[in-house]
């Protein structure tokens, strides 16, 4: 057989190379799930993520008790038939409290994709289209991003007051200038791209020149970046909740179960480790799929983390 | 021939080279052809016709994941290449056969020295010093005519030219004198000037060491001044070889007739157009990139005192090499970028002043370069087409009528309008452009390298349809390009430019025929064969 | 050179400034009062008017603002709410601790990441790629302080290699301060090393598909050489920015990490502020990480200078 020499890794192909990928660009939304989902661990990832939202939308139905009801007589039980993973320090069943907080978590990931998309893509195209724009609201951004983004939240849920609202915006913040500047520079590539500038040659105006021309162009990125900021919120969250500067301490989150069960740690590590195992679980399923999503979409974003 | 045959270097014999996963049809079926000591073999081709790819399969250098040789032998020396040893392969390469690549501007490491990229191949591969190695370097840098070449030993790449980055890759290619060169494309990417230098170098160098010369191009211009014996081929399969003259006056296969027929010669073709009104007329303009500092001046003069008129029914054509401001200019009249000064007269009233640019944008429009670059992707040819029309107020149904007329116009069925801009080829794609700009009707079109990079074939045939838009709308088309020949198809005018001015203009004939000026003499010397009738299979006829 | 290093350092002054306003505009404009938190829910009306008048509250915003800005300028953090220490003073008692845990963080994060990353991107699609991937992938899936708390649980508390929580100063002997170090570094360096390394992969085969890697493949270089030689510094500069981004990011970990870990660092100083609304503190120290911040991209950006000749100031 052909000994082909040394390289491991491909030679990009000539230029005259026939195409060896000939995917359309526009391959529609049903494709690319099919596209996700063709291999094992995406598949894995998807089965993990849909059964974590089936348990949140089903929490009620799930053999749960009530996961706020305080037993002091039954304290940090083991497992058994009436608590399946026991209760923790408020003799609370830390079963139903997994179960509930995992719409705590579905929510903060969510509401906070939804928060710093919509202004993140909105300072991304008036910076990217517009220059005096850019020198106002980019100085704003570049100050806000200097910032480490988990103090802000904190600062701002302990002086706000711990509601779910002020949770999602501290979170959601630092994410708005990463997002503005990623719409930015997407806007500003394209922008020289000869069919933007066939576009304003046949007097396309502004609005419908990003509408139609520029904004399809962050799709894409978004829709990978969306799902790294999911992951990230879910895990702000549980880390806000964990140093105390979360959701009110009385709503079952798996952040605040293990704040809880700091105190207790040595003695009980469980009542840590299960809602840490589920925070895991999400947060891992979540950006196996943004990986696999970014590498379908568009692998010259892989740099981009 | 008189000459003893000299021994054969290179022997391709029945090579097929197949995808992986295999295809339904290898991309490069049964390739045979031998090199001799000293000779240069042309391989030619248009894009995706294998050519590269079979280079690439003698260096080793196949993506190993994507295309692997499922047949046949290349021999080295008698060595089969396909057999050996990664170690081997290694051995062999710089030592007994080298490559030099078409991107002169990519192909060198961007953060290492010239001097230290070269020495590499010396520590590779001998055992000298540092200081006989240096020495080695210096002189070869001597070799392919470099200038200073302490300095250019010390300079990094984007510190060169793209023809000094070429010499530096050629002399890496050369410096262990290797019995076979390589050469994918080396003077596309180069201006005309620099390109006959870089042909005059190899052509030197391997005269000195009797070197074999693989020379894939598809440019015919090139062939024809360099090439020994031609290899012809076409979709992966070898068409035809023969020696030079033999397949320029005297091509067998009809595809080798039509690459050949396709080939622009430098004969200017059309005859100025009568004093018709004037369409466009740009007065002293001027165009500065970058603002004049308070103590230092950091500003760059693109274009400076540009006069020029296009007339009713005229192709103006604007030449000059890259860095001449041609498409500055271009962009200028298209007021896609803002000119510093002067005047841009269109139909009568000055557009430099103007705020508001939509008026004026429907008298002129504009073809980019790349076909691939200029139609939104996610939009089909009709909303591309009809786009314009309807920001001025068409009715859909007038506007979709209009389209469809107009893709008749380049040739293209009107059903094709719900189709997607990736479902074309590169010359189809440009056809969509052109109708786009002409569905418009403006007075003036600006074609910027509209046909620069479309093969030759397709390049013939999007130039005839220039012609015959012209001929039916009357209109007047401002036409940039680098390419002499293209220039000499069209146009009924011609600018030179060099360095942001112009240096010459007026009729085709008289420029192309019978320059005034030093530097259009020497554009026109260094096209590629200038004395070639590539329609006619002769030599052109000095009686014109 | 030497003008672009002053330009540099000048152009971080609005962005600091801008952190200063952002910091001062949130913690002022959040609902609640500073004096009635100050004060307690008992104090009374005049005790909270005496309050706001003692602590510039009720000067218009603007204005309180201007005040804060000039002290800052001259050095005066102020003091701090609860304590009535000088901020600057207990910012410097806990700033040790904070750098020896970050600095031997980057250290290992930098140590473990790169070579990890090399290797994936040379064994690109094989099982070691994958191996890194994945654990890359979990590396930053995981919360840092389930990292810790798992950490501890085995080496502390099971296998008792080190103590399970503390801080000892480098003064108290270099063994004492290093062993209660190293679990708090590690459990710390695993996102770092995690998105590092990932990095340093997707870069090292982005640059593998360079021309010029061709061109050295042509010369007859083994994979090896051309990785080491071309490849890697190529990828040197979107490495040395993910550094850069990641010591920046480090302090938000370090938060969890000293907590977990009872380190008296700066980390649990604003934490305890957060929890006390000690506003003078909390201003003080974000204040200071964003600076920080803002001078590691500083330093980061006249690295490249040195890394690609192509960069000239």
């Amino acid at each position: 057989m052909t000994q082909t020499p040394a390289p491991d890794t491909p030679i990009p192909p000539a230029r005259d190379l026939p195409e060896m990928d000939s995917a359309a660009p526009d391959g529609g939304f049903g494709a690319l799930v099919r596209g996700v989902l063709s291999s094992w661990p995406s598949r894995i990832s998807a089965l993990v993520l849909g059964a974590i939202i089936l348990m949140a939308v089903l929490a009620p139905f799930l053999g749960t008790t009530d996961p706020v009801a305080i037993n002091p007589a039954l304290r940090l039980q083991g497992s058994g038939p009436e608590h399946w993973l026991g209760t923790d320090s408020f003799g609370r069943d830390v079963y139903s409290r997994i179960v509930y907080g995992a719409r705590i978590s579905l929510a903060v990931g969510a509401g906070t994709v939804l928060v710093s998309l919509l202004f993140g893509v909105f300072f991304g195209v008036i910076t990217g289209y517009f220059k005096w724009a850019d020198i106002i609201v980019m100085r704003f951004m570049d100050g806000l991003m200097a910032i480490p983004g988990i103090l802000l939240a904190i600062a701002l849920v302990a002086i706000s007051g711990a509601t779910l609202t002020t949770v999602l915006i501290a979170i959601s913040v630092p994410e708005i200038p990463r997002i503005a500047r990623m719409v930015r520079s997407v806007i500003l590539g394209v922008k020289n791209e000869p069919y933007v500038e066939a576009a304003s040659v046949l007097g396309t105006g502004v609005w419908k020149m990003v509408w139609r021309h520029m904004l399809p162009n962050t799709v894409a990125p978004l829709l990978v970046q969306g799902t790294y900021i999911f992951a990230s919120a879910i895990m702000t969250e549980s880390i806000l909740s964990f140093l105390g500067a979360g959701i009110p301490p009385e709503t079952p989150s798996w952040g605040n179960m293990m704040a809880d069960g700091r105190t207790f740690f040595l003695l009980k590590p469980e009542l840590i480790l299960y809602p840490g195992a589920m925070v895991s679980l999400t947060v891992l399923s979540v950006n196996m799929l943004g990986d696999v999503l970014r590498d379908r979409l568009d692998p010259r974003m892989a740099k981009r983390l | 021939m008189t000459t003893p045959p000299s021994q054969v270097v290179l022997s391709v014999e029945d090579v097929t080279i197949d995808t992986r996963p295999a295809g339904r049809k290898p991309i490069v079926r049964n390739i045979s052809f031998d090199v001799r000591e000293g000779e240069t073999l042309c391989i030619v081709g248009e894009s995706g016709s294998g050519k590269s790819v079979t280079s690439m399969a003698v260096m080793g250098l196949l993506p190993k994941d994507a295309l692997q040789v499922t047949g046949g032998r290349i021999l080295l020396d008698g060595e089969d290449v396909l057999q050996a040893t990664p170690a081997r392969i290694r051995e062999l390469r710089a030592q007994k056969v080298a490559m030099v690549f078409q991107e002169p501007m990519t192909a060198l490491n961007p953060v290492k020295t010239a001097g230290a990229q070269i020495d590499e191949v010396l520590r590779l591969h001998t055992n000298l010093s540092a200081a006989e190695r240096r020495q080695k370097v210096l002189h070869m840098l001597e070799r392919v005519h470099l200038p200073d070449v302490e300095r250019i030993y010390k300079s990094y790449p984007h510190q060169l030219s793209g023809g000094q980055r070429q010499r530096i890759v050629i002399a890496m290619a050369l410096i262990l004198r290797p019995r076979l060169l390589l050469a994918d494309e080396p003077t596309t990417a180069l201006d005309v000037t620099t390109q006959k230098q870089i042909l005059r170098l190899i052509k030197e160098l391997q005269e000195e060491e009797k070197t074999a010369v693989v020379f894939v191009t598809h440019d015919f211009g090139v062939v024809s001044e360099i090439a020994d014996r031609i290899v012809v081929m076409n979709r992966g399969d070898l068409v035809e070889t023969g020696t030079c003259a033999e397949i320029l006056s005297n091509p067998r296969q009809d595809y080798t007739r039509m690459l050949v027929a396709s080939v622009p010669s430098l004969i200017p073709r059309c005859v100025p157009v009568p004093a018709n009104p004037k369409v466009l007329e740009v007065v002293a303009l001027e165009k500065r990139y970058g603002k004049k500092g308070l103590y230092r001046d950091r500003s760059v003069l693109a274009a400076q005192n540009i006069s020029f008129t296009v007339r009713k029914g005229e192709i103006t054509g604007i030449i000059g090499e890259s860095g001449s401001g041609k498409s500055t200019v271009a962009r200028c009249v298209m007021r896609l970028t803002d000119p510093s000064g002067g005047a841009i007269v269109l139909n009568g009233h000055d557009i430099v002043p103007l705020r508001n640019l939509r008026p004026m944008r429907q008298h002129v429009q504009y073809i980019f370069q790349d076909p691939y670059r200029s139609l939104n992707p996610r939009r089909t040819i009709g909303q591309s087409l009809m786009e314009g029309l309807l920001n001025y107020g068409l009715r859909e149904t007038e506007a979709a009528r209009k389209a469809a007329a107009t893709l008749e116009l380049v040739n293209l069925p009107a059903e094709v309008m719900n189709r997607y801009p990736h479902q074309f080829s590169g010359g189809q794609r440009q056809r969509i452009a052109i109708a786009r700009a002409v569905v418009m009707e403006p007075d003036l079109l600006i074609a910027d390298e509209a046909v620069s990079a479309l093969d030759v074939t397709v390049q013939a045939q999007v130039l005839q349809l220039f012609e015959e838009i012209r001929a039916r709308t009357g209109i007047s088309i401002l036409f940039i390009t680098h390419d002499l020949r293209v220039a000499a198809q069209i146009c009924n005018t011609i600018v030179v430019m060099q360095d942001g001015r112009i240096v010459e203009q007026g009729a085709a004939r008289d420029v192309l025929a019978a320059p005034v000026q030093a530097y259009t003499r020497s554009l026109i010397d260094a096209a590629p064969a200038p004395d070639w009738d590539f329609q006619n299979f002769r030599p052109v006829s000095r009686a014109l | 050179m030497l003008g672009f290093v002053v330009k540099r350092v000048l152009s971080a002054v609005p962005v600091l400034f801008m952190v200063a306003i952002i910091v001062f505009m949130v913690l002022r404009l959040s609902p609640g009062d500073p004096a009635v938190m100050i004060g307690g829910p008992n104090a009374t009306p005049d005790q909270l008017a005496a309050l706001r008048e003692s602590m510039g509250l009720n000067k218009p915003l603007l204005e309180q603002l201007f005040i804060w800005l000039g002290a800052i300028a001259q050095g005066d953090f102020g003091v701090s709410l609860v304590s009535g220490k000088p901020v600057a003073a207990l910012v410097m008692d806990r700033f040790g601790p904070t750098l020896a845990l970050s600095l031997s963080t980057v250290v290992l994060a930098v140590a473990v990441a790169i070579p990890l990353g090399v290797i994936a991107a040379w064994q690109q699609g094989k099982w070691l790629d994958r191996l890194v991937m994945t654990g890359s992938v979990l590396g930053f899936s995981v919360p840092v302080f389930i990292i810790g708390y798992v950490l501890i649980l085995i080496f502390a508390r099971t296998l008792g290699w080190f103590p399970v929580q503390g801080y000892k100063p480098l003064s108290a002997g270099f063994h004492d301060f290093a062993i209660r170090l190293v679990l708090p570094s590690v459990t710390l360096s695993f996102p770092y090393i995690a998105l590092i390394a990932r990095i340093v992969r997707t870069n090292v085969i982005e640059v593998m598909n360079e021309d010029y890697i061709r061109t050295a493949r042509a010369k007859g270089m083994t994979e090896g050489g051309v990785l080491m030689h071309h490849a890697l510094g190529n990828a040197a500069v979107p490495i040395v920015t993910i550094i850069g981004v990641s010591i920046a990011m480090l302090i938000g970990g370090v938060v969890v990490t000293e907590s977990v870990f009872n380190i008296p660092g700066l980390g649990r100083l604003v934490l305890e502020a957060v929890l006390a609304r000690d506003y003078t503190v909390i201003q003080t120290v974000i204040l200071l990480f964003s600076t920080i911040y803002v001078f590691i991209n500083l330093g980061v950006d006249l690295l490249y200078g040195l890394l690609d000749p192509r960069i000239r100031y």
